[in-house]
């Protein structure tokens, strides 16, 4: 894809807050019908980098350019809604962008639920939501899928499914993906490329490159390396996951 | 009916299609205090309209809208949460406001009418200011209303995807102000709240979706004028306060329907997992 130009580019990215250095010195491209994940320990900057990527934060210095007419559909890392605003299913997928019923029906089916629309969004639980809330992103029929944390609240197999979900509608849509992630055990399967993120970049290529670097494993560990690496292995059998029997726990190496 | 009545009717009607709408955001947003604040300044903003010589609309609009936009500022600026701010700005306007008005030579200014209302005295003038800004409120909230439902909901979503968030949530704030305004003679500075927040409580009992939650807000403030203003003629009791009285009590009887028709139906089918 050379000829194509990038969906999204940043050079020399910097956002500092309350005179602390969040990001520096970011260089990241996102091209056509790329699955890019950023991982990294809490507090590395992931959200605020995918922020930045879609002018939601003040940047200090550096460029972000997106192509334009970019049509983004944003999955946010948790979405609370107010108890006293009434919303059904129907009118959550449809608050910023028109479908007909029977195309809000058959994007529920494809992230498998039932197509219940004039269900309220008050009564579901946090793995349905996660769901509606990708549903509502796909129906805007993206260029750019933007998901932060989408398996956040959805235990392990429910994470699979996801992963396997998104995968395919990167595949259908032909749009490109932006993952935000902390469970590097499952996340790798369908992603390009990989940015290991802790306020800077510390390496990235694809996923079997990352967790052979030095700077990974001394983010991450050796264990979530030797996983990581495991389930690209495997990944050609499909997503399956020999990998699940471990619990894998990122966080163990803060800054 | 009378003429004065024929007026209040029209002014709480005009007041009710532009306060059911916007309340609704401002109970979704949790945002009651704000009103509140900008509520309380209406009060300097009379007092700076008559030293500037115009309507006590106009001034109250404006100081309104320099109020939201200080808020801004300091939040911007200092540590304090947005409660304590609030809190600062509401009673300082406040303060200010009722000294400023004894500053005013010349004039006999009623305070107790700017404080409750004074909902029978309207004239045609007054009724043709409600009107006007009922209208603009309502066109503006009407072509803005997908997109402050969308922000509403999620911000960053909202603008991730395209929704000029920012000029939309200024807009807001300038609708509130005028809002305040306009309600202002109908139930007074100290219960214009009641007209933001009231009607769509009442509402939330029956909605199902934003739109239905407004509408029926719209209606519920209208029925709140009619009945306060029967039990103001009735009864000889002021019409301010009868009104925001009759709009609790219509909240009070759509909490009872929903609890009854909660216990009623204790149908849940969970929206589960399909076919695989």
């Amino acid at each position: 894809m050379v000829d194509t130009p990038s969906l999204i580019e940043a050079s020399g990215l910097k956002v500092s807050r309350g005179g602390q250095v969040i990001l520096n010195g970011i260089n990241l491209t996102v091209d056509p019908g790329e699955i890019v994940t950023l991982i990294g320990p809490n507090g590395a900057g992931k959200s605020t980098l995918v922020r930045a990527l879609l002018g939601l934060e003040r940047i200090d210095s550096g460029t972000i350019t997106r192509k334009a007419e970019l049509v983004i559909g944003y999955q946010a890392q948790s979405v609370v809604i107010d108890a006293t605003l009434p919303l059904t299913v129907r009118r959550f997928l449809t608050l910023t962008c028109n479908r007909p019923d029977d195309e809000l029906s058959r994007t529920l089916n494809h992230v498998q639920l039932n197509p219940i629309l004039d269900k309220s969004v008050h009564v579901l639980s946090g793995g349905e939501m996660q769901r509606v809330q990708l549903a509502r992103a796909i129906l805007r029929n993206p260029d750019l899928l933007v998901l932060d944390e989408p398996t956040q609240n959805v235990d392990i197999s429910g994470a699979i499914e996801l992963y396997r979900l998104i995968q395919e509608t990167r595949d259908r849509l032909n749009c490109a993906v932006i993952m935000v992630s902390h469970d590097l055990n499952v996340v790798m399967s369908a992603t390009t490329r990989v940015y290991c993120l802790n306020n800077h970049i510390c390496c990235s290529g694809r996923p079997a490159e990352v967790s052979k670097h030095p700077e990974f494993l001394r983010l991450f560990g050796q264990s979530a390396a030797d996983m990581l690496a495991i389930y690209t292995h495997n990944h050609d059998h499909g997503p399956t996951g020999e990998v699940l029997s471990t619990h894998n726990h990122t966080h163990d190496h803060p800054h | 009916m009378d003429d004065f009545l024929v007026r209040a009717s029209l002014a709480g009607i005009g007041v009710a299609i532009a306060a059911g709408p916007l309340g609704c955001f401002v109970v979704w947003r949790r945002m009651a205090y704000f009103g509140d604040t900008l509520a309380h300044s209406a009060l300097l903003g009379v007092a700076l309209g008559f030293l500037f010589g115009t309507a006590p609309t106009l001034g109250t609009m404006a100081t309104g809208i320099g109020v939201a936009m200080l808020l801004v500022w300091l939040q911007q600026k200092e540590d304090w949460s947005s409660d304590t701010l609030l809190g600062l700005l509401s009673h300082t306007t406040l303060a200010g406001g009722l000294i400023a008005i004894t500053f005013i030579q010349g004039i006999r200014i009623d305070l107790i009418a700017y404080l409750f209302g004074d909902i029978l005295a309207v004239s045609d003038t007054d009724v043709a200011w409600t009107w006007a800004g009922a209208i603009l409120v309502s066109g503006v909230v009407a072509l803005l209303w997908r997109p402050l439902v969308a922000l509403t909901v999620n911000k960053d979503m909202a603008m991730a995807e395209g929704i000029a968030g920012r000029s939309i949530e200024l807009a807001f704030v300038v609708l509130i102000a005028v809002v305040v305004a306009i309600s202002m003679k109908v139930v007074g500075i100290l219960l214009i709240t009641a007209m933001l927040i009231i009607p769509p409580a009442t509402a939330r009992h029956l909605a199902r979706t934003p739109e239905q939650m407004a509408l029926i807000a719209i209606l519920v403030g209208c029925i709140a004028v009619a009945l306060g203003l029967t039990g103001s003629y009735r009864w000889d009791i002021p019409a301010g306060p009868a009104i925001v009285l009759a709009a609790a009590a219509l909240f009070a009887g759509g909490m009872a329907s929903g609890l009854i028709s909660n216990l009623t139906s204790k149908r849940r089918q969970p929206i589960a997992p399909a076919q695989r």
